[in-house]
């Protein structure tokens, strides 16, 4: 910013401040089940939008929410979940499941947020990039044709761990 | 609330340096904003510009980043290409508009 000696320089907002340049920030999304893939997905989509580096690293049951064929069906459950504040005997009954993930599913399209594969979209067109974990994969016998074609690379925990050399880790 | 001056005008501001009433706001301060932040407006970002303040005015807040993808139709890729590092900050900041609230 140019000071002249008759004007002084106007008061702006600093976007581009040295302090958030080098931040990074890498979430282990371990979990598939509906509402357990939203906490990933949400504070990484608001990191990109403040310019952070970005990595979310999908390992465990965190692979449905990047395996093709079952990212766009994850379900929530009120089994073993007593903050759904409904009577635990009532989850085993059919239908329940199917009831309660689309509740979910509705509370979350009132509020405009998308379904998960298009949350993941939206979070690489921001520059977000997508890992896989080696040893889900080998377990499950997956392979980069069944994930998502964004998924960067699967990769193994140590190259996971030398990935993040300096990021704040979120371990959802 | 502190005052600044942009493009020769005395402006208020809040404590971010965010323009405090929108109401305030002209087409040459938002040049000048754009100008202080080093984006270069073309034709696309005057029209991000106009949806946004019409946008907040409708709906009584600005909207977030994916609000102006979907409503106006441009990708978010573009969207950060535009308005680089901080999309949803930065063009708000032009608009003359508060930073949106909402997550995503």
């Amino acid at each position: 910013m140019t000071d002249t000696p008759v004007t002084e320089a106007p008061f702006v907002p600093s976007f581009d401040e040295p302090a958030e340049g080098g931040r990074k920030l890498a979430i282990i999304c371990s979990k598939g089940t509906l509402d357990m893939a939203y906490p990933g997905l949400i504070l990484g989509n608001s990191a990109l939008g403040e310019g952070i580096e970005t990595h979310l690293f999908f390992t465990f049951w965190g692979f449905d929410m990047i395996n093709k064929k079952t990212q766009g069906n994850l379900k929530a459950t009120i089994l073993g979940n007593p903050a759904m504040h409904m009577p635990q005997g009532l989850g085993g009954i059919p239908g329940m499941t199917h009831l309660a993930t689309s509740q979910l599913k509705k509370a979350i399209a009132e509020l405009d947020i998308p379904e998960v594969p298009d949350f993941l979209d939206q979070i690489v067109a921001s520059g977000g990039h997508l890992w896989a974990c080696r040893l889900s994969a080998d377990m499950n016998h997956l392979t980069e044709a069944d994930l998502r074609d964004d998924i960067e690379g699967i990769i193994s925990a140590s190259d996971f761990i030398e990935m993040t050399a300096g990021a704040q880790l979120l371990f959802i | 609330m502190p005052t600044t001056t942009i493009a020769g005008t005395q402006v208020e501001v809040n404590e971010e340096g965010f323009l405090s009433n929108p109401a305030d706001w002209t087409q040459e301060l938002g040049a000048e904003f754009a100008r202080l932040i080093n984006v270069e407006m073309t034709d696309e970002h005057w029209k991000l510009v106009t949806f946004l303040r019409e946008d907040y005015k409708a709906m009584g807040e600005t909207p977030t980043l994916r609000r102006v993808s979907t409503q106006l139709g441009l990708p978010v890729k573009q969207l950060f290409t535009m308005f680089p590092g901080k999309p949803a900050k930065k063009m708000s900041y032009v608009a003359g508009v508060p930073k949106p609230k909402g997550c995503v």
